[in-house]
Formats: C-alpha cells, structure tokens, sequence
C-alpha cells in the first residue's frame, strides 16, 4: 500500500514537479485555444460540401470525410510529422498537429453538423423562403441555428474527444500537457507527475461530460 | 525531380515496400488481434454494466456512473502511460500489449454501457408491465423483451464510438507494441523512407474504412423517413 503511495501519489515529487506541468497546462489550453475554433469551421465546411446540391460535390465530400474517419489520428500526425520531412517539407510540431487535427476533427464535426442540419424539417426553409429571405439568409439565420440546437450534445462531446487528442502532441514532443507530465516522470523515476497531469485533466473534462449527460437526458425528455 | 516524383520516390517505394512487407503484416495481425480483444471485451464488459444497472441498487449506479465518467474524461494515453510506466515500479510486470488491451476495453466498456444503459431506458414501461404480466420472469424480460429492442437503439452510436476506440490500438506505438503504426515507425527509421507510413496509412484504411461505411449505412437506416433541410 505505501508503495502503491509512493509510485503514484507521491505529494513531494508532485510539488517538486507542478511548475514544469503548469506551464504544460498553459500550453495545453493554448493549443485547444487554436484547435477547436480550427476543427469546428473545418467541419462547417465540410458540411457545406457534403449537403452540396452537386451530386459530385457530395460524394467525393462523403468520401474524404470517411477516408480520415478511417485513419487513426495518431497516423495522420506521424504521417505528416516525419513522413513530409522525407519530401523536402520541414514540418514543426505545432504546424502538423494543426494540419493533422484540422483533417480528423473536420470531418467528425462536418458529420455531426450535417446530422443536426438535416434534423430541421424541410417546412422551415419553405417558409423562410417564401418570406422571401434568400437562400443563404435561410440557411444562415433558420436552418444553421436550429441545426446546431439539435445537435449541441454531440458537438461539446466531440469537442470533449477533440481535448483529449490534444495528448498525442506528447508523441512527437510537442509541447503540452502530457508531455510535461512524462518528461517529469523520466526525470523523478515516478508516475506521480502522470497522476497529477490526468487529475488536471478530470478538472478540465469531468464537468463537461457530466454536462452533456445533462443536456442528453434533457433531450430525450 | 518534379514534385510527383519526389512524392513517388518518398512514399511508393517499390523496393521498400517489399522488404518491409512481412513486418507490416504481422503488425496488421497484431492490431486485428488486440483491436477485436478489446471490442469483445469492452463491448461486453459495458452491457454486463448495463444489465447490473437495471437492478437499480442505488450506491452501486452512483459508483459506476462515477467510473464511467472519469473513463469518459480521461485522454486514453494518459491512462495506457500511468499504468505501463507505474505498475513496475509496484512489482507489477505486464506485457505493453496487456497493457493497451486493459486501457482500451475499460474506456470502451465505459462508452457502451452508457449507450447500452440508453438503450435499455428508451424501451417504453409497457413493455416491462407487458412482459412481467404474461408471466416472465425479471431475467426473460430484460433477456428476451428488453435487450433486443435496447441493444437495436444502441447499435449505430456503439458502432461508431466502437471505431473510434479501437483505431486507439495505434497508442500502442508509444509503448512499444508491434502493431502497424510501431512496425511502420521502426521500418521508417531502418529505410530512411516514409514508404512504410504510407502502407500503415493503406492498411488502415483497408481495417476501418468498411467498418465506418457500415456505421454510416446503420445511422441511415434507422434515421430512415426522418429526412429534413434540403437546398
């Protein structure tokens, strides 16, 4: 049992190390500052080339968003970070997780936007049209929002997902979170610096899973 | 060399495809194999959950969703690096393999016994009263009236999140196990050619891309006749 304290509840190494996984936490916060405003006008994008009244458009926009839903995130930034080097392309981290992410969290948040964008009945755009607002006043002020409404739970626990991806920067040493944690655990030979960065973790998620619990079973009420 | 070629020669080399071919093979048998112990596992872990919490013993549903959030919130390689790098230093020595295989069901068997459990509370009273009425026991109901309604509810959102977790066996490359992305990143290093990238990038596509067109097929069906916004 002290052992079990001493390897992952250690408070002195903990204390010694908190500088060192603050500074990851900033740079955590910094890096979902950039990625999810990234993701989620990637995925409106990605809506609006799969809901394209051009068939084509359509299709190969369904195909793309289903090649990277294939893709393990981890590839697409092993893919961008060391394979681009081999062309010529000097990537830095923060460059091919950007690309990277924009890629995988794109085409999660255009399926999830385009669900809650075809969940509004199609009598709401007639009205609007007939009102005579235009085509893109009808999508933008009617359709959009109720969309969005519809679809709010899926949104924030995919932002949730996007959060947690943030820890895949650490693989290729990118500054963040985790990756402090781990270099604090090399350096005290003690995974309590990795327990304290998880509970960092919970205090930033725990209340948005226990939030979209919420607004799920409000959904269904 | 134009751009085409210098992708060619970075990407699709022939040569080097061939000499890592028998690596990147195992590593697919590898991720096939972890990749399915985690479905079985994780899946059925989460409706055993689901079915104990139709019990409704009140202290055991407040410890489990508990559980399940905190699995729900934590980064999945946060959890794979507590446990790989701890454990050893208690005295407990298991296999990086082990290791995924026990991080990925727990956070799967999380997800699904959350939808399972939102299946089985979406099946309306009646059908309870109905079934306890004609004469079946507590254990028939849920078996034979409940569960199949209950797990048809589940399917589409558990086939999705089942795809994302399993492509997670791609984490495994942080702690040494040989599956595609590990075999890929060694062969890289050997070549000095991102060849092998690029075959780990086809063979993922190849494992998961019929799976996410089935969930996107299965969403359909049952979202069928509820077609809305057109332009």
């Amino acid at each position: 049992m002290d052992a079990l304290i001493q390897e992952f509840f250690n408070l002195s190494i903990m204390g010694r190390v908190a500088p060192l996984i603050l500074r990851g936490l900033g740079e955590t916060l910094l890096l979902c500052a950039f990625l999810v405003p990234l993701g989620l006008s990637g995925g409106l994008g990605a809506m609006l080339l799969a809901t394209s009244r051009s068939r084509l458009v359509r299709f190969a926009a369904m195909v793309s968003i289903d090649f990277f839903r294939s893709f393990p995130p981890l590839v697409l930034l092993i893919f961008v970070y060391s394979g681009l080097p081999f062309m010529g392309i000097r990537v830095s981290p923060v460059l091919a997780i950007g690309v990277a992410f924009l890629l995988n969290s794109s085409s999660y948040y255009g399926e999830v936007f385009r669900a809650g964008v075809l969940s509004v009945p199609p009598g709401q755009s007639e009205a609007a049209r007939s009102t005579g607002l235009s085509a893109g006043q009808t999508f933008l002020f009617v359709v959009l929002p109720q969309g969005v409404r519809n679809v709010l739970p899926e949104l924030l626990s995919n932002t949730i997902e996007l959060v947690k991806l943030t820890t895949l920067a650490s693989v290729i040493s990118a500054p963040e979170l985790l990756h402090s944690a781990d270099l604090a655990r090399s350096l005290t030979y003690n995974s309590s610096p990795l327990v304290l960065a998880a509970a960092i973790y919970l205090m930033l998620l725990w209340p948005l899973v226990r939030l979209v619990r919420r607004m799920e079973r409000r959904l269904v009420a | 060399m134009t751009m085409l070629d210098r992708f060619a020669a970075t990407f699709l080399d022939l040569d080097v495809a061939a000499r890592y071919a028998p690596e990147m093979l195992a590593g697919l048998l590898v991720t096939l194999a972890i990749g399915l112990a985690v479905i079985v596992t994780g899946v059925g872990v989460g409706l055993a959950l689901a079915v104990l919490r139709a019990f409704g013993f009140r202290a055991l549903d407040f410890v489990l969703i508990q559980i399940v959030d905190i699995l729900r919130a934590l980064p999945p390689l946060v959890i794979i690096l507590i446990i790989y790098f701890g454990l050893p230093n208690v005295g407990i020595v298991i296999p990086s393999f082990v290791v995924l295989w026990m991080s990925l069901s727990a956070v799967l068997a999380a997800f699904s016994e959350e939808l399972f459990w939102a299946g089985i509370t979406a099946i309306p009273t009646g059908q309870w009263l109905a079934a306890r009425a004609s004469g079946l026991g507590f254990f028939q109901t849920l078996r034979y009236v409940i569960l199949p309604q209950a797990v048809r509810i589940a399917l589409p959102p558990l086939t999705s999140r089942t795809i994302s977790i399993t492509k997670n066996t791609a984490l495994g490359s942080a702690i040494g196990v040989n599956e595609i992305l590990g075999q890929a990143i060694s062969a890289e290093a050997f070549s000095a050619n991102a060849t092998p990238l690029a075959m780990a990038a086809a063979l993922y596509v190849l494992l998961f891309l019929p799976l996410v067109i089935a969930s996107r097929s299965l969403e359909h069906r049952y979202r069928a006749g509820r077609r809305g916004w057109t332009r």
